[in-house]
């Protein structure tokens, strides 16, 4: 059993009288623990994709497994929590609340976990997940006193916080330089060693290079599916 | 003595009508504010959606701000009362007596006030669909 199993997944936005079909029937299976990166050009439906992959949105038809459950039918209650225990979001523009520490930041999606942990817990984990993405003495800073990279990084931890089995990324260099760039991706490549589903959404063939497995999508179809070759070198 | 009470009365609830109107503008005010806060902090929303929030817990993290808020107007409103009255007798040598029922009533007014005209605001955050509000600029 594949960690997500997409069947047949179409997505159709209504805009008044116009049906604007960006999914066109996506079968797609992803195992635990591989590092997909997903790819096409703007308007290719590729973030639509993530969004359904993500449990963040919901298909127009076709079925959606995560861990075996149908889930694009299911409760919102039910997928806030799947999302909260089982996905791990990074996105482009990191998405950090501004006037609240790093560490505060790395907790917040704690406050919806159900069986309530204490504070003292709550800063225990998120200190870990600082670390993890080494940023433990970063931890009161703010957002506006760290660097992009930084930044991110904070992201990261806050997706990592509830130990999720699989990390989406949307573009998470898209608002970094080069040189951050490669540094943030690095992080990936270390979780995608120890053992999490890394998916990354991206348009750069130098980001996707990273990744061991490459899905091009185009116009709402996977146009490409195959393994990359970097990873057979090392 | 009978007109004087009868007078009375009518001052008391013609009060009440100016209290009562001085309610519903401050809760509009306040309606208004947490408009413009759901609105700005579309993104933060979407954010907690996305991180596992349900609908109810970002209805409940903004009815209970809206709350806050009101309740912080309704204590600002008991000291300046009971400066004002302070003013008087030092000044007027009236005597003064507060009464506990009056305060008692003013923070369960202002907590209701925050409740019913924050509902509005914070049901609209609720039903906020987590894509578009992260997309938010």
């Amino acid at each position: 059993m594949a960690l997500i199993e997409l069947r047949n997944i179409t997505k159709t936005y209504f805009l008044g009288e116009m049906d604007v079909p960006v999914l066109k029937g996506i079968s797609l299976d992803i195992e635990k623990g591989d590092y997909v990166a997903l790819m096409g050009a703007s308007g290719s439906g590729k973030s639509t994709l993530m969004n359904i992959l993500g449990c963040l949105d919901r298909q127009t038809g076709g079925d959606y497994f995560f861990e075996g459950e149908e889930l694009g039918r299911a409760s919102g209650d039910h997928r806030a929590r799947v999302r909260n225990k089982k996905i791990g979001f990074v996105f482009q523009s990191f998405n950090l609340l501004p006037r609240t520490s790093a560490l505060e930041n790395v907790i917040m999606p704690l406050s919806y976990t159900a069986g309530d942990l204490s504070r003292k817990e709550c800063r225990e984990r998120g200190l870990a997940a600082l670390d993890r993405v080494g940023l433990s003495d970063r931890v009161g800073h703010y957002p506006s006193q760290l660097s992009g990279g930084q930044q991110q990084r904070v992201a990261i931890a806050r997706a990592l916080i509830n130990q999720p089995p699989v990390l989406f990324a949307d573009e998470p260099t898209g608002n970094l330089d080069s040189h951050t760039s490669i540094e943030v991706m690095k992080m990936f490549d270390e979780l995608s060693a120890q053992g999490i589903t890394v998916i990354l959404v991206t348009h750069s063939m130098e980001i996707a290079e990273y990744a061991r497995r490459v899905v091009r999508i185009s116009d709402g179809e996977i146009q490409e599916d195959y393994l990359n070759k970097r990873e057979v070198k090392i | 003595m009978k007109m004087l009470n009868n007078t009375s009365t009518m001052m008391t609830n013609l009060l009440l009508v100016v209290a009562l109107i001085s309610l519903i503008v401050g809760g509009v005010g306040i309606m208004n504010i947490m408009l413009v806060s759901v609105t700005e902090r579309t993104r933060e929303i979407g954010l907690r959606m996305a991180v596992g929030a349900r609908s109810r817990d970002i209805l409940k993290q903004f009815l209970i701000e809206s709350i806050v808020l009101c309740l912080v107007g309704g204590f600002t409103g008991i000291i300046l009362g009971h400066g004002a009255a302070l003013l008087v007798e030092s000044q007027l040598n009236w005597p003064i007596e507060s009464s506990p029922g009056a305060v008692v009533a003013a923070v369960v007014v202002s907590a209701a006030v925050g409740v019913v005209f924050g509902f509005y605001p914070a049901w609209k955050a609720s039903k906020l669909d987590p894509i578009e509000a992260l997309r938010y600029e």
